[in-house]
């Protein structure tokens, strides 16, 4: 097992090479000399090139794949064009907002999408099941931040339930924190929910099939532990893998939702980096988001063997 | 004479008339969504003929009033027309999504054809395939439109590079289960050209996980160029599109929310009849995949 986890380690390295590649030629192939932005619009020739020199640009581009990886490695993303802060720092500084609202909805999103898709299995055929389902296929074509506007319009502005939008830290105490994030939380989770949902009801239909259930309710065992000590824990497999495919979902939606919530995340960072043409910072988020997601598709597939004594590498 | 001629039709047409009907019954999502996707592309193809004016113009008196029977969707901040706007935008979606949806697939299809051929290409263009998967499909758009002028071909064009992989996957997970198929060798054993096998063997069997890809793809391109429009990195502000509406809708809020209601009521329609159409022809095309989902 441990030769399969190395191995599985290992092959996360040329993906994150490929990504690193791909955000390297991203900066290269963007309109416009570095140096000539950083110099600002009265900058003579002379300072230009000197900046160009500090920068590494008059070096052979292999050179400087190379200067920035090592970079890369060591930590260091670059320097904003717009704000002329470490692009790593800025990160930093994001960092909360995001986390926050992502785990908020990770959590409710499996808290909730995978008791409905049981249910739905369950009473499979029946209106419960189509309501579920038509739930599931709404949570797809729902645009998130219309949903997001919707759900802002009734529930802060109509009915003053809940703040319409901002961010406040829990460290500002604990209730405003979390009056602030479920608005946000619910519409970027409603996609997932849906994914999620779906994934579970298709994975326990089919081991609610199995010889082994049908062994198991004629042994007289009570309903409830068959579906969740029998069948969910073989029906786990397909949706613990659709909860690490579905981050890719989660990342997109944040930089939309947390433009609708005003919400100063990384994805705010992402649209204000785009607004300014900021590469470096659009890299930087780029690596660090992907990076992220392929450390949960690895976690995703170490967390197997733990479900599954089965499953032997 | 004329009786023997009609009654085979007669006959026929009593066959076709349980063979639809069935169909209907049998296929409702897929029935559903044709009748929603037909409505909107309609709509779209139709546009100047729905009672529309100039999408574009502006008339300050009449700004921000809400929908009457003088303008049914109300009007927005500049007093353009939000009906016209709206009927106009499902022209941007539509197009985006068919566009990004055919080119994705003809472009992954032979990529994956020629990959699952070729072994040591192969192992390259999956690990690059890895590579552009590991990019959330958003944020590689997003950093694609950040190097080019917003323009609707450009979103086409950052659109459909990430959906590639995805498609290249599927095309190249079907080859290496058919390549040694006894039909394909014996093919080879007659002395059958490359392209001929790809052509008459290998792509008829693309074309059912094809055409289901295909309409995933092509609701996740109608939602994505929202999204894009929306952030401000999408088509250009003096086009129509959804995405564009509602994001200049969005600071209105409060006052006038019906900027933001119909274009997204129209937006998630027609996502709602595309997926329901890629459903139905999962569970007609690939029933043992439908089980699974």
């Amino acid at each position: 097992m441990y030769a399969y986890l190395l191995r599985r380690i290992l092959a996360t390295i040329p993906v994150m090479l490929v990504v690193a590649l791909f955000v390297f030629t991203l900066l290269h192939l963007s309109p416009g000399d570095p140096a000539a932005v950083i110099a600002g619009d009265y900058a003579s020739p002379t300072d230009i090139a000197r900046i160009r020199h500090t920068l590494g640009l008059d070096n052979p581009l292999y050179v400087q794949l190379g200067i920035w990886l090592w970079n890369v490695v060591h930590g260091d993303l670059g320097t904003s064009i717009h704000s002329g802060a470490p692009v790593l720092k800025l990160l930093g500084q994001r960092l909360e907002p995001t986390l926050a609202l992502s785990a908020t909805t990770m959590g409710i999103a499996v808290l909730l999408a995978v008791p409905m898709g049981i249910v739905a299995a369950w009473t499979a055929g029946t209106w419960i099941d189509r309501l579920v389902m038509v739930f599931a296929i709404l949570g797809f074509s729902l645009p998130v931040f219309w949903l997001g506007f919707l759900f802002m319009y009734g529930f802060s502005i109509r009915l003053e339930l809940l703040p319409v939008q901002g961010y406040v830290s829990f460290t500002q105490g604990f209730l405003p924190f979390v009056r602030h994030l479920i608005l946000p939380s619910i519409t970027l989770g409603m996609v997932y929910m849906a994914l999620i949902t779906r994934m579970t009801r298709a994975s326990m239909l089919e081991v609610l099939r199995e010889d082994y259930i049908r062994t198991a309710h004629a042994k007289g065992l009570k309903p409830r532990t068959v579906l969740l000590l029998h069948a969910l824990k073989n029906a786990s497999l397909p949706i613990v893998t659709i909860i690490g495919v579905g981050v890719a979902l989660l990342i997109g939606g944040v930089a939309v939702t947390e433009s609708v919530f005003a919400i100063p995340g990384l994805g705010r960072l992402t649209v204000d980096a785009i607004l300014h043409r900021d590469y470096p910072v659009i890299q930087g988020i780029i690596l660090v988001f992907s990076g992220v997601y392929v450390l949960i598709n690895l976690l995703v597939d170490m967390v197997y063997t733990c479900l599954d004594p089965r499953i032997r590498y | 004479m004329i009786t023997a001629e009609r009654t085979p039709l007669s006959l026929q047409e009593q066959r076709v008339q349980p063979k639809l009907s069935r169909f209907i019954r049998r296929n409702p999502t897929m029935v559903g969504g044709m009748v929603l996707f037909s409505l909107m592309v309609l709509m779209a193809v139709g546009a100047p003929y729905w009672g529309t004016v100039d999408p574009l113009e502006l008339n300050p008196i009449e700004r921000l009033r809400v929908p009457s029977m003088l303008h049914w969707f109300g009007t927005d901040m500049l007093g353009r027309d939000l009906y016209s706007r709206t009927v106009y935008g499902s022209r941007v979606s539509l197009c985006v999504g068919v566009c990004v949806a055919t080119l994705s697939m003809s472009i992954g299809l032979t990529i994956g054809l020629v990959s699952g051929y070729q072994r040591r290409l192969d192992v390259i263009v999956m690990r690059v395939m890895d590579g552009l998967m590991a990019i959330p499909a958003i944020l590689l758009a997003i950093a694609l439109m950040a190097l080019v002028s917003a323009s609707v071909q450009n979103v086409i064009i950052a659109l459909t590079i990430p959906e590639i992989p995805r498609v290249v996957r599927v095309v190249r997970a079907v080859v290496l289960s058919l390549r040694e198929q006894a039909y394909i060798e014996a093919a080879r054993a007659t002395g059958a050209k490359l392209l001929r096998i790809w052509v008459r063997h290998i792509m008829p069997n693309t074309v059912a996980p094809l055409l289901v890809q295909g309409t995933y793809i092509c609701a996740s391109a109608v939602i994505v160029e929202a999204y894009l429009s929306f952030l401000g990195a999408g088509t250009p502000p003096e086009i129509s599109s959804w995405g564009n509406i509602m994001a200049e809708g969005r600071a209105y809020v409060r006052i006038a929310f019906w900027i933001l209601l119909f274009p997204g009521l129209c937006l998630a329609a027609t996502v709602l009849a595309i997926n329901m159409i890629g459903d139905g022809l999962r569970d007609t095309l690939d029933p043992k995949l439908a089980r699974r989902i």
